[in-house]
């Protein structure tokens, strides 16, 4: 039991998702082995994001348990889930806007190194010697994504490819076991999704588990260790790329019934 | 004999909540006139409820016009005011955020304020009842004609509303740009003109609501805050963006506060509509006849 | 990085410390002294509300309920009971959280314009309660008798000794908000504005920290309050309408909602506007607010903090015309 717990950092058990009338997921059942990099793929609408914010808890399923090391998350609030150890990005990229570069990975740091309202408005030294260290820390994080030399830089102004790497860069601040990284090559052009696919394998290699929602075959087949496959919110395929890419099913559901 | 007091008591608690929702109830139409097309809360919405008394006592007791021209000709006047909050006031923020949005209309219903007090003074006006005021007993409940003139003008506008935006090519417009602002935009239809729109229709909604009012509650110029914040309420209450909604939540709102005051305190009358408020604010924001889903879609 | 210079707050500690001084020298602005106490009073106010609307995105037009509840509790319970001034300003303070907190919790659940209509409720039922608990409040009469304040026998029964003692408590307020901004505090608070799903996702609990920045807006508004109680001694319910919620909302829009030095240059502005520049416009007074209001939404959404940027904007356009 406990060596199952180690080697799987996340377990869905029967996870049903419904909007209404509508079902968005429908009995979902997977887990994530640590240390690999899991890719979800499937057509639009199938269920991937809904998938992603269950998880990191912006919504509970409607049915079902999210287990990270074992232990059941699904009726937590998402900052709860954040300091546990799952981080993420958005599809759509969710900067903070009105912060600067540095700001926005110092903010991932928010689980870690946390000062009170009073005693950071005493400004006591403990509090000033944290800040400190979460600006190191982030400095350390803008180096490995390579943006330092745009830390003081607006986040608003950088180009979408910086963004998306910048994005991760926040996830990565709060040392998560398991980033989720929504569509992270999306709207990007060949040259930054090399280079986004190269951060992802990176920090794959420092032990951290990923899991990833991508439309790009290319980045998914390259770099992940398994897939699951997603269609109108079922599970349709699951394994290594080789398999998944000969599975019937899947060529099915991306052809749209045409093979 | 006591039991019938009490009946009939009631009785007039209720045909006053009836009236005075009526006018909220205009009110929340208002609201929602223009929240449809713009996801706008318009903050200066109760001013025109006010500049519609003042104007139709201008013209009507100053000027000695008719009634049946200063009714129309005020409306008309509260109507060009609507477009030009619209002109003046909405159209030239340049980044629209809610909070800009919030603070620009509170800034014109400030304006409106402090121009009336400048017009008109600080003392509140009467304006005769259309009908006369010799009351009429109902079941022992003594009821002024004019009641009837405010109930009577919501029904008015809330079937005038509904063939405007069901069978007039600009009502339908107007709807469109409601639903997808972006969809209408695309099929042609000019969605800044339907914005100005909503505001010169709701200003004349307003407008309406105050003349018929003031012979019964008087106007003075700084009426139009708690009218704005009751409107809200009640269009809150049936649902923001639902136009029977609003209409059931104005009467609603009205029998409340006027039960409140008569068998409570009258001291806390307004109070209790906005405690209503707040209970559906906190509680149940999408209203009895708004959807959640709606509510969910729309951006604010 | 979001640094707020040392320097700035030496030289405004300065100005505040000679101002006195200079004003005695000009006959004409002499009672200016009295003016500052109020700008003091209200700066109280505005610079948690900057904290809360700048910072923090969340709108609230009735705080001039907190700052009634402080006024009314410190009245009520010196003038009445005969307690302790300092020992009241802190039951005000304590019960102001205590009613930021049951409002804000389900407030700061809503969004844009449902929490401005729900804050501008809230501010006019406590209005309400001050116009008609007569026995407690005085009623719309109001209730007199309200004693000033002493420490350690020390009385500050001047317009000076009660000017420093506010503007000691403002300098204190602005460096403890200040350093707020400036810590995980404030960075969590910018993020909430900007985005409230990253902010959760990345572990802020969100509305912790609106409650939070409520309550301390709130507690800071009751201080006010009291302040203000015992320097005029002599408190009634029209202080504190929905007008002055709208009124504190132009000085923070005025200065800048997003700077803190906005707070505080708006609220003197205002200020001397309604006490002094415009008493003798009083028909007109109103008029002039709207249109500042209007004004700066329209043409300076930054307020006055964001006119260096505008300039700069403009100069760095005409130097791209030319060429």
């Amino acid at each position: 039991m406990s060596a199952d717990i180690e080697e799987n950092v996340l377990e869905l058990q029967g996870v049903i998702v419904t909007f209404g009338g509508l079902m968005a997921l429908s009995d979902l059942n997977f887990k994530v082995r640590r240390g690999t990099i899991k890719a979800i793929i499937g057509p639009n609408g199938a269920g991937k994001t809904t998938l992603f914010n269950v998880i990191t808890g912006s919504f509970p399923p409607t049915e079902g348990t999210v287990k990270f090391k074992g232990r059941p998350i699904q009726h937590l609030k998402a900052h709860k889930i954040a300091a546990l150890g799952i981080s993420r990005t958005f599809q759509t990229v969710e900067l903070f806007g009105n912060m600067t570069v540095i700001e926005n990975v110092m903010l991932g740091c928010h689980t870690k190194i946390r000062t009170s309202f009073m005693a950071s408005g005493f400004a006591v030294p403990q509090s000033r010697r944290k800040e400190k260290q979460i600006e190191e820390s982030a400095l350390k994080i803008l180096k490995f994504i390579g943006l330092a030399d745009k830390f003081k830089d607006s986040a608003d102004s950088l180009p979408l490819g910086e963004q998306k790497l910048l994005e991760i860069g926040r996830a990565l601040a709060s040392e998560p076991e398991l980033i989720c990284l929504d569509e992270p090559a999306a709207g990007l052009n060949e040259t930054e999704t090399h280079v986004a696919s190269s951060l992802i394998k990176a920090i794959n290699a420092k032990g951290t588990t990923v899991l990833l929602v991508e439309h790009d075959m290319k980045v998914v087949m390259n770099i992940s260790n398994e897939i699951l496959v997603l269609n109108y919110g079922e599970k349709i395929a699951e394994g290594p790329p080789e398999d998944v890419r000969n599975s019937h099913r899947v060529i099915d559901a991306y052809l749209g019934g045409v093979a | 004999m006591e039991k019938i007091t009490l009946a009939s008591q009631l009785l007039q608690y209720f045909i006053t909540g009836l009236t005075v929702g009526s006018v909220y109830a205009m009110v929340a139409v208002g609201f929602n006139i223009i929240y449809n097309v713009t996801e706008i809360i318009n903050f200066a919405q109760g001013e025109f409820v006010m500049l519609g008394g003042l104007i139709m006592v201008f013209l009507h007791v100053a000027m000695g016009l008719s009634l049946i021209l200063a009714f129309p000709a005020t409306i008309v006047l509260v109507t060009l005011i609507g477009i030009l909050i619209d002109r003046l006031a909405i159209r030239p923020i340049r980044c629209p955020s809610v909070l800009t949005l919030i603070i620009a209309t509170i800034a014109v219903s400030i304006i409106i304020k402090g121009t009336a007090s400048f017009i008109w003074g600080k003392n509140p006006f009467d304006l005769p009842a259309f009908s006369g005021r010799n009351p009429i007993n109902i079941l022992g409940a003594v009821i002024q004609p004019q009641y009837f003139w405010v109930i009577g003008f919501l029904v008015v506008t809330a079937v005038a509303l509904s063939i405007f935006f069901d069978r007039t090519i600009m009502g339908k417009a107007m709807s469109a740009c409601a639903d997808n602002p972006n969809a209408a935009s695309l099929v042609g239809i000019n969605v800044k003109q339907m914005v100005l729109l909503s505001f010169a229709l709701s200003a004349a909604i307003g407008a309406v609501a105050g003349i018929t009012i003031t012979p019964i509650s008087l106007m003075e110029y700084d009426r139009g805050a708690m009218l704005a914040v009751k409107g809200f309420g009640a269009a809150i209450l049936g649902g923001l963006g639902s136009f029977p909604g609003a209409i059931l939540g104005g009467l609603i709102m009205g029998s409340i506060e006027s039960f409140g005051a008569g068998l409570i305190s009258s001291g806390y009358k307004d109070a209790f509509a906005l405690i209503v408020l707040l209970v559906i604010l906190f509680f149940k924001p999408s209203g009895l006849m708004g959807s959640v889903e709606i509510s969910r879609i729309k951006r604010f | 990085m979001l640094r707020i210079a040392k320097l700035p707050i030496a030289v405004f500690a300065l100005f505040i410390i000679v101002f006195p001084w200079i004003a005695r020298q000009i006959p004409v602005i002499e009672h200016y002294t009295n003016i500052m106490v109020f700008v003091g009073i209200y700066c109280l106010i505005t610079i948690g509300l900057s904290l809360l609307m700048g910072y923090a995105g969340q709108i609230s037009i009735g705080h001039a309920a907190f700052f009634g509840i402080g006024a009314y509790v410190s009245g009520i319970l010196t003038a009445k009971y005969g307690m302790n001034a300092w020992a009241c300003m802190v039951i005000g303070m304590a019960i102001a959280a205590v009613v930021a907190a049951l409002v804000g919790a389900p407030s700061l659940k809503l969004k844009g314009h449902y929490l401005a209509m729900a804050t501008i409720a809230f501010g006019i039922i406590v209005f309400i309660i001050f116009n008609e608990e007569i026995e407690w409040t005085g009623g719309p009469d109001g209730m007199s008798g309200i004693p000033g304040l002493s420490l350690f026998g020390f009385e500050f029964n001047s317009v000076k000794r009660y000017y420093y003692l506010v503007w000691g408590f403002v300098l204190a307020v602005f460096i403890f908000t200040v350093n707020v901004i400036q810590s995980g505090t404030g960075r969590a608070l910018r993020a909430i504005h900007a985005s409230e799903p990253a902010a959760s996702a990345m572990g802020v609990d969100v509305f912790r920290f609106k409650i939070l920045v409520f309550v301390y807006s709130a507690v800071l508004a009751s201080l006010a309050g009291s302040f203000y109680a015992h320097y005029l001694n002599f408190i009634n319910p029209s202080t504190f309408d929905l007008f002055f919620s709208v009124k504190l909302l132009i000085m923070i829009a005025l200065g800048g909602m997003h700077s803190i030095w906005g707070a505080i240059v708006g609220t003197g502005l205002i200020t001397f506007l309604s006490n002094e520049w415009l008493r003798y416009f009083e028909e007109f007074e109103i008029i002039v607010y709207g249109a500042i209001l209007l004004f700066v939404t329209v043409l300076l959404p930054d307020g006055l903090a964001g006119v260096p940027g505008v300039v700069k904007g403009w100069f760095r356009k005409q130097v791209s015309d030319e060429r």
